[in-house]
């Protein structure tokens, strides 16, 4: 029972990662009509642009996210003008490729910039508290809050702003959005500023938990694909609650399964839900 | 450097671009023939090298040894095995739209790979299986007549497919699916055909890379090397051309091996490792090759229709 | 100088020509109704003046300025506004989000111009916080209208507003149609109920196979026999 507890804590932790990396992923899926490829990447050069303030600033680690998401933002919003918006008005499936491309190109990068070894934001271990039979590490608690901060500012611009609004309607109709007058350009580019910011902030919580790797937001980008299906695509809330059950399930499995299967298990839910319910599980509109 | 060790380079060079040239053809009456966006040829590549070394290699202990069949034993081997597994991934993804299958099929080598790392028992995990040798021992130089055979007999197959009856029912599926099945045909049976046929010819690659290289384990499959590369090959010679495609293997491995060359000539400092820069390179240049020309080298050119005037 | 008019359009899709050289037009102040068979092109005519169908040759005028070849994203801030047939609201977004962004292109005094979009369309300020998409087919087609009028169009083009309604929301829809146009805008529409258009219609155009057949009043083309026989059926 213990054990089971102790996964579930460690499912939502992931999970809240998982969650914030999918509401951008279903973002630029919703708007711009493609799995973006180099998603799971755009959360390393994040976790590496912090990693970078941290080490030369000497600033603790959530001081250096928002200089993180800036960076990476400007970063997406570049890649889109320079390489995307080329392709996208001539032919939209090659747009899958050359995001494979930008994956490669970012994550080689990475590793020219900063090296391949494993790198952390702080040395030293962290005393985890224990609650009876639960291990709980603080960072814990300081991931779980930014995520579900991150996740509440989001919420606010989609349902507050004229720009989030309008996002949801191209993500909703396209066609229509256009008709409407809606400038598609410009929310492009805010999709992809929006979207590189969450990816770098998922990043950043996932080099606290974990540590950083050059191949570490690759590793994720299947269960994060899993979680913007199952929410449904361009739902935002749904990649949230996508976010949530896909990693406590990851976690779950381990109790039958190797732990080194956990990314099967993310694609297992994602292909269930592909054949019985592909517009994602969660009822009504939002 | 003297002639050779390039005649050598050479040989050793041409055996890969066969072998990648196979893989090609295989992915490109998927992607060419059918329009299904494979991202996974990665995990068919590695099915059919496992398979093969698996079959062709002596007893041991750190893997399912002990069958020792002969070389081509091992690839029809590979080949056979190949097509339930795809078949059930067809079955599954016959519906998806193509992002949603670019993602399934990438899903579906990851876990494949991951397989293969640690069902030891099956595949000696990281430390993979050595020791697989070629037939009758023939140096590089032998294997690349065996590999060119191969080559040879691929296209020919794939040519005549492409212009048989079932070959214009696959392009008519391309060009317009909606049409095609008001006719009558059954769309989701011709694809899940060409699906399969595509990946047991990248079997056959896999099988063929497994005894060039003697050695295999799943670094060798990774997204990389296992599809990326495949897909530069494709999109650069021009999809759903064959010729286009033998010509892409042969461009792109000329490039990849330059970048070799070119990463060995940068200082150090600047580039810190040079296989990383090798890919970025390479991830650079498709980005250039997709944005400017992305109908590839040798764009398509339909095969004539018997009586059309063009 | 006309509202808006098009004279001599040949357009289509994919190079197949469905307009053959029409012609219309219309003044500021009119109901416009445009009647005729299926596939008559009626919807293509509509659509060609918006610029969601390329047109190969012709011209369109809109206000004394030529907009033939103008995408529709440009339209709404010249103030036109399109309401196609289906797919016309954003069902993930509220009533009260759906007007709102339609005033998106002309941004200013929202209040007011909410105002008169609830004059007009009562239950849309009552049922402002519902997801649209989950609304009935009379009322989606209220929030479509109520999401054009946001922009305070010169122009309003409505692709058959009338399909698949009751006859009393039929009999609904084209009064508030005419509240609208009471309000000083133009209403140029496409439709298959064409008697009750027409017969609130200041002008209509008879298209058929792409081409202009009859144009005149609309109490007129009601009465016109042959009109009668061949196209307006029940």
């Amino acid at each position: 029972m213990a054990e089971i507890a102790q996964l579930l804590i460690n499912g939502i932790l992931l999970g809240s990662i998982l969650a914030l990396g999918a509401v951008g992923a279903t973002m630029i899926f919703g708007v711009l009509r493609f799995a973006h490829f180099a998603h799971g990447d755009f959360m390393a050069i994040g976790a590496y642009f912090a990693l970078t303030v941290v080490t030369v600033f000497n600033l603790p680690v959530l001081a250096a996210l928002p200089v993180a998401m800036l960076m990476t933002a400007g970063l997406a919003v570049g890649i889109d003008q320079v390489v995307y918006r080329r392709i996208r008005r001539v032919q939209p499936v090659i747009l899958l490729i050359s995001s494979f491309a930008t994956a490669l190109v970012l994550r080689s990068l990475i590793q020219m910039i900063w090296g391949s070894s494993n790198q952390v934001y702080q040395t030293g271990i962290q005393m985890p508290w224990r609650i009876g039979p639960l291990t709980l590490k603080p960072d814990h608690l300081l991931i779980f809050a930014a995520a579900a901060i991150l996740v509440f500012l989001v919420h606010l611009f989609l349902t507050h702003t004229r720009m989030g609004k309008a996002m949801r309607a191209m993500s909703d109709n396209m066609d229509l959005a256009l008709i409407t007058g809606i400038p598609a350009d410009r929310v492009i580019m805010w999709t992809w500023a929006i979207g590189g910011a969450l990816a770098a902030a998922a990043g950043v919580l996932l080099g606290m938990d974990t540590r950083l790797h050059p191949v570490m937001g690759w590793t994720l980008l299947l269960p994060i694909f899993a979680a913007t299906i199952l929410g449904g695509i361009g739902r935002p809330y749904g990649a949230i609650v996508g976010g949530l059950v896909i990693g406590c399930a990851m976690e779950l499995s381990t109790l039958i399964i190797p732990g080194a299967y956990k990314p099967a298990v993310a694609f297992a839910i994602m292909v269930a839900t592909l054949i019985v319910r592909p517009q994602g599980i969660i009822r009504g509109s939002l | 450097m003297d002639w050779l060790s390039l005649l050598a380079y050479s040989v050793f060079f041409l055996n890969l671009v066969g072998i990648y040239a196979v893989l090609v053809l295989g992915l490109n009456m998927q992607w060419g023939m059918t329009g299904q966006f494979n991202i996974g040829v990665a995990g068919f590549f590695a099915v059919g090298a496992y398979t093969s070394a698996i079959l062709t290699t002596g007893p041991s202990d750190d893997w399912l040894g002990g069958f020792d069949l002969p070389f081509l034993a091992g690839l029809v081997g590979a080949v056979i095995v190949t097509i339930p597994i795809a078949w059930v991934i067809g079955r599954i993804t016959a519906r998806l739209r193509t992002d949603y299958l670019a993602i399934a099929t990438i899903g579906i080598a990851e876990i494949i790979r991951l397989f293969f790392l640690n069902e030891g028992w099956l595949s000696n995990g990281t430390r993979g299986i050595p020791g697989i040798d070629t037939p009758f021992n023939v140096g590089n130089a032998g294997y690349l007549l065996i590999v060119t055979l191969f080559v040879a007999g691929t296209y020919w197959l794939v040519e005549i497919a492409q212009r048989s009856p079932w070959g214009r029912v696959l392009r008519a599926i391309r060009d317009n699916e909606a049409a095609t099945a008001a006719a009558g045909k059954d769309v989701a049976r011709f694809r899940l055909e060409a699906f399969v046929v595509g990946s047991c010819i990248m079997a056959l690659g896999g099988g063929l890379y497994a005894h060039f290289v003697g050695f295999i384990s799943p670094e060798a499959f990774r997204p990389l090397y296992g599809t990326f590369l495949v897909w530069v090959m494709l999109i650069a010679g021009g999809s759903g051309n064959n010729r286009g495609v033998l010509l892409g293997a042969l461009v792109v491995w000329i490039i990849w091996s330059s970048t070799e060359i070119l990463a060995g000539l940068m200082p150090t400092a600047l580039i810190g490792s040079e296989s990383a820069f090798r890919i970025f390179l390479i991830g650079v240049l498709l980005q250039i090759i997709l944005v400017s020309r992305p109908q590839g080298l040798l764009p398509e050119k339909r095969p004539r229709m018997p009586g059309a005037g063009r | 100088m006309s509202l808006i008019k098009a004279d001599g359009l040949y357009a289509g899709y994919g190079g197949v020509d469905i307009l053959r050289g029409t012609h219309l037009r219309v003044e500021a102040d009119e109901i416009v109704v445009i009647v005729g068979p299926n596939g008559a092109g009626k919807s293509t005519a509509m659509k060609a003046l918006f610029g969601l169908v390329p047109i190969r040759q012709g011209q369109v005028e809109y206000m004394g300025e030529v907009i033939t070849h103008q995408p529709a994203e440009r339209m709404a801030n010249r103030g036109i506004a399109y309401v196609p047939q289906e797919s016309n609201v954003f069902p993930s977004l509220s009533v009260l989000e759906n007007l709102e962004l339609g005033a998106y292109a002309v941004p200013g005094d929202l209040a007011s111009r909410l105002e008169k979009v609830f004059a007009i369309f009562p239950k849309l300020q009552e049922r402002r916080q519902q997801p649209a998409g989950l609304m009935s087919g009379g009322e989606r087609q209220m929030v479509a209208m109520g999401r054009a009028l946001m922009i305070n169009p010169h122009l309003l083009m409505l692709d058959e507003p009338t399909a698949g309604l009751s006859p009393r929301l039929i009999d609904e829809t084209i009064s508030r149609i005419q509240d609208i146009n009471q309000l000083g805008i133009g209403v140029l529409m496409v439709e298959q109920n064409a008697r009750q258009a027409l017969a609130i219609a200041n002008r209509g155009y008879v298209l058929a196979t792409g081409e202009n057949r009859y144009e005149d009043s609309g109490p007129a083309l009601l009465a016109n026999p042959e009109v009668a026989e061949m196209f307006l059926g029940g």
